[in-house]
């Protein structure tokens, strides 16, 4: 099927020891680190050109929330990658609960996102207020659509499974491997975005 | 068991040992966003809790691409390109220090802007 179309998604091709969706994947990923480094080096021209850049919490930002946001964050990646671990050992069972977790905690973090956008929508507080209100909507609200874009790619693997055949099976693992390292990706530019925007 | 050999490299008592690992980082990754928490409410010098900050930051970083991402036994092009990426988002990110630290500019630019207003002024004002 496919595998005769694109080749070398199931096996490793011989000379580079990869699969090309895995290559495929970090060349994007690459490219990702520079889209969110612009943004990075954005709040660093904004921040040091600034006389006054506010702490996150005399913004004021939700901290505790963020806290949760990120730790919701960080246990969505252990889920990714215990489905993916779940669907070696052919646990089809626990595959589709650890990834249904990870689509779950995905929601949670937009809805924990929503409460604090409205909290500061209710308080006038828009990107036009400030230049930190300017790049914390963008840096988030970026990042905010990639934990969408996430959230669909692993929803389409928890229901598009188990219309692989037997014979595809390591094809599924190559391409739940790659939707982790996408998710997992979403998560470490979480972890930076939280101390710089929320903590600093 | 033939489909099973097919996933090089991965027999049972392996996946085990991954999960564990999983867990532990897991764990590790709970600890240090409290700690980066707890850092940020002792209101330290902006310098100080910038480089802790983003210190603590790096490190949980570092621990979810090498375990959740498996840098740690990836293939070496892959640490290539990353290598590259690295090399060019670092330059991207000392772009504005570089412009804030050039004595060059920094030094001639306010005078030049000004003369240019005072010429743009006597324009006008001719």
């Amino acid at each position: 099927m496919s595998a005769e179309l694109i080749p070398y998604i199931t096996e490793a091709r011989p000379d580079t020891g990869l699969t090309n969706g895995k290559i495929g994947i970090w060349c994007f990923l690459a490219s990702e680190v520079m889209l969110f480094g612009a943004f990075f080096a954005s709040y660093i021209v904004l921040r040091v050109s600034s006389t006054h850049w506010p702490h996150g919490f005399e913004v004021p930002l939700n901290i505790p929330l963020a806290t949760v946001n990120t730790v919701v964050l960080i246990s969505s990646s252990v889920t990714m990658v215990m489905a993916w671990a779940s669907l070696l050992r052919d646990d089809m069972a626990k595959y589709r609960l650890f990834l249904a977790l990870t689509v779950g905690f995905g929601f949670c973090f937009l809805g924990i996102k929503y409460v604090e956008y409205s909290a500061k929508f209710e308080h006038g507080l828009l990107p036009s207020k400030s230049n930190f209100l300017a790049i914390y909507f963008i840096m988030t609200g970026l990042h905010g659509l990639h934990v969408i874009g996430g959230m669909i790619s692993n929803a389409y693997f928890l229901f598009a499974a188990p219309g692989y055949l037997p014979q595809d099976r390591q094809l599924l693992i190559n391409r739940v491997e790659n939707s982790g390292l996408f998710w997992h990706f979403v998560d470490l530019v979480w972890i930076f975005l939280f101390p710089i925007l929320y903590l600093l | 068991m033939d489909s099973h050999a097919a996933h090089a490299g991965h027999s049972a008592a392996e996946i085990d040992k991954h999960v564990r690992t999983y867990i532990m980082v897991f764990a590790t990754l709970l600890v240090l966003t409290m700690v980066t928490v707890a850092v940020s409410y002792l209101h330290l010098e902006v310098h100080e809790a910038i480089t802790v900050a983003l210190l603590i930051a790096t490190i949980k970083a570092s621990l979810v691409a090498l375990f959740f991402m498996h840098l740690v036994s990836e293939r070496q092009l892959i640490l290539l390109i990353l290598a590259l990426t690295g090399a060019f988002a670092v330059v991207l990110l000392l772009l504005p220090a570089i412009t804030n630290h050039d004595h060059i500019t920094s030094a001639k630019m306010p005078a030049a802007m000004i003369s240019a207003e005072h010429s743009s002024e006597s324009a006008a004002h001719h």
